[in-house]
């Protein structure tokens, strides 16, 4: 029951978020005016696409994995109250923030950058839904630290790890974002502050915001170290080289955040160069990550009778409808090619003049957070739903060929954003009401082809998203076989599998390191903030360029 | 982890190292530089151009929603080719942003702070910019442009 609550009404959510998704590519050409379920105003359904798919279904599916997979793989049972409290108190955030968003309250885009406010309820919103998550982790810990009493010198189940290190990360970032909201945001738009000092609230965000990826990014991780490798029919080629992937990710994940305010004032070159560096530091573990698995895979493809150099690469289940889980997490592997590749443009300084900010930008997080991590979720929603509520997967064929839909699609869809992007073709706009009107003065010609390919990438998206939803909704409501064996996960063995050592099983020392790495990071940023801005802005809405009165 | 798996994390880490190098060299033999703290600029409310002579200018660039203002109201600025511009831009309301295409120019404006780049226009032709901020109902109305002009069209065309 729990489990139907974490996973499928997020699902409903996601879905909702998609067609909103279609409908801003519509917009974005001009191709519609209006959008008839949400209204004519882009920004709003575009507010609601990025806080649904973005924050709402990832985070559920984050704490309901966790819920799933932690006592699984310890042997231990989940305290299911402590679990309900969490789900309903994310579920209250989500829909309190959704309703806001809904009736145009809260029209300030998922990253809700001051000084435009948005209603109270919308941040108490975002709040509870990550105390809600913050819930669920406490209720992991004790679980774990009694099992690591328990069982010394056993290696922590990967999978475990993998889950702590994403909530360990979640936990700091937010940190920071809970201050911005409680602090910052809340008080002033309620009136009681007069100002807001907008660049250290930014500043703030993206302390959170980058680290926000790993938190989408993590889990997905997990299901390729610890499901893709059996999927596959073969073995995890070192059981090392994951461990030490998800310790880094503990340390580098979060004093990066000044690369996504490189563009940005008063925040120093030289402080923005070292979160640059910080961002490469980072971006080993994913180098890592792909030797490792690409070295699985070969592995597992010679299991299978393949010869030569490359022939395991046509040896694989893409089309096993038995294992339909590695069609969803091999074409999130090779959309995150491209996706990895595009973020390290993106972190490159002085390179990033070139695509901050453009249409570049949401073509890159949609080869990330819309690649891998959505195929992984889908796959592990998909899972879940089936083991916990008792049901045979159904229409198997649909559901292995809706994620090689979604990678044609996103691949054009992505094309056409960051083409667009490179001629200077900006994001978060509503192109279709000036940019791509030829009726406008403003009409931007050399821009329509690249706005009409990632149409068509939209698309396809949403056909590939129906694809998966109708089986995923026929298995919810299908019947329940209660002669089905208990819940199981494919876990994979390890090829390389090293004794435990010492640096690679305590966490204490490497969150030490990441707390000094953010110490090091920040503070001089944080300083600079507060020596780089000279006033305070009131509150504003959207709609006008005066500001709101104080009700005082 | 077997030898082939420790030799693809040293390449991945010398990878990195040759990319990041690589940004060291930008910033400090070709002097591409990005925006960084400003403490030493008077704030202004005010568009304006000044002329320095030979062939530089200041720019200072108001935006507000939903326009860019260089004075009086003004978002086409017209300068002869070669122009060296160092551009300072402020918010009057909310967050605001723009990336000059074809240059390195790419800017955000937030309330409370001054931002400056400075770019050189070796060609001829328009430069078009859009904000690429989300500023509230008119976002995508607004944008301006540079047009850079051959020398002898400049003489009387400019201002």
């Amino acid at each position: 029951m729990l489990m139907a609550v974490l996973i499928i009404i997020p699902m409903v959510l996601l879905v909702i978020g998609v067609y909103g998704g279609l409908m801003q590519t519509l917009f974005r050409a001009g191709i519609i005016q209006s959008d008839p379920f949400m209204g004519p105003d882009y920004y709003k359904g575009l507010t609601l696409h990025g806080v649904l798919n973005a924050i709402v279904f990832t985070t559920f599916f984050a704490v309901a994995f966790g819920n799933a997979i932690i006592p699984w793989s310890l042997k231990k049972a989940l305290n299911t109250k402590i679990a309900w409290v969490s789900g309903i108190l994310m579920l209250v955030g989500s829909v309190m923030a959704g309703v806001m968003i809904f009736i145009g309250e809260a029209t300030v885009l998922y990253t809700f950058y001051p000084p435009l406010k948005a209603h109270p309820l919308f941040y108490i919103g975002l709040t509870l839904l990550v105390i809600g998550s913050w819930v669920a982790f406490f209720n992991w810990i004790p679980m774990y630290l009694a099992w690591r009493r328990e069982n010394p010198g056993v290696k922590t189940p990967m999978a475990v790890l993998g889950m702590m290190v994403t909530f360990i990360v979640w936990f700091i970032a937010t940190l920071a974002v809970a201050f911005q909201i409680l602090f910052l945001l809340l008080p002033w738009s309620l009136g009681w502050v007069d100002g807001v000092n907008v660049m250290l609230a930014r500043t703030l965000f993206w302390f959170f915001g980058h680290p926000l990826v790993y938190f989408w990014l993590l889990p997905s991780y997990v299901m390729f170290y610890v499901f893709l490798p059996k999927l596959a029919g073969g073995k995890l080629y070192s059981d090392m080289a994951g461990r030490l992937v998800f310790f880094m990710f503990i340390i580098f994940s979060i004093p990066v955040g000044t690369h996504h305010q490189y563009m940005d004032p008063a925040i120093g070159a030289n402080w923005k160069l070292l979160h640059g560096f910080f961002t490469f530091a980072v971006a080993l573990p994913s180098l890592i990550t792909a030797f490792t698995l690409a070295a699985s895979l070969e592995y597992a493809g010679r299991q299978r009778g393949a010869t030569g150099l490359f022939g395991w690469i046509f040896k694989l289940p893409y089309f096993d409808r038995e294992r339909w889980m590695f069609s969803f997490l091999i074409s999130g592997l090779i959309i995150f090619l491209l996706g990895g590749i595009s973020g390290i443009i993106n972190a490159s300084y002085q390179l990033n003049t070139a695509v901050h900010n453009t249409a570049w930008i949401p073509g890159h997080f949609h080869l990330t957070v819309a690649g891998p991590v959505l195929l992984a979720f889908l796959a592990g929603s998909l899972w879940l739903v089936a083991e916990y509520m008792k049901k045979a997967v159904k229409m198997k064929g649909w559901v292995v060929a809706s994620p090689y839909l979604w990678l044609v699609g996103v691949f054009i869809f992505s094309w056409g954003m960051m083409r667009g992007g490179l001629i200077g073709m900006p994001r978060r706009t509503n192109t279709g009401a000036s940019y791509a009107n030829p009726e406008s003065s403003l009409y931007q010609p050399d821009w329509i082809t690249y706005i009409d390919i990632s149409v068509i990438g939209g698309v396809l998206m949403t056909i590939a998203i129906i694809v998966y939803i109708i089986p995923f909704f026929a298995t919810v409501f299908s019947k329940t076989n209660e002669e089905k064996e208990a819940v199981d996960f494919p876990i994979s063995e390890a090829y390389h599998d090293e004794p435990q050592v010492k640096w690679l099983t305590n966490l204490k020392p490497w969150i030490i390191v990441a707390i000094i790495l953010i110490i090091i990071s920040y503070t001089p940023v944080i300083y600079d903030v507060l020596q780089g801005t000279y006033e305070n802005s009131p509150r504003y809405s959207p709609n006008s360029p005066v500001p709101i009165e104080n009700p005082r | 982890m077997g030898k082939a798996e420790k030799l693809a994390l040293t390449l991945s880490g010398m990878l990195l190292i040759v990319f990041f190098a690589a940004i060291i060299y930008a910033s400090a033999a070709r002097g591409i530089v990005i925006p960084t703290c400003i403490t030493d600029v008077e704030p202004f409310t005010q568009g304006s151009i000044i002329d320095m002579g030979d062939n530089r200018y200041e720019i200072q660039m108001v935006a507000r929603m939903w326009a860019f203002d260089v004075g009086t109201g003004r978002n086409v600025i017209t300068l002869p080719v070669g122009a060296e511009v160092d551009l300072y831009v402020v918010s009057q309301d909310i967050i605001h942003g723009f990336h000059i295409e074809r240059t390195n120019l790419n800017l955000m404006a937030v309330p409370g702070a001054i931002n400056y780049a400075r770019v050189k226009f070796d060609k001829p032709g328009e430069y078009f910019f859009a904000c690429h901020e989300f500023c509230g109902a008119a976002h995508h109305t607004m944008a301006g442009r540079f047009v850079i002009t051959e020398p002898a069209q400049t003489a009387g065309a400019q201002q």
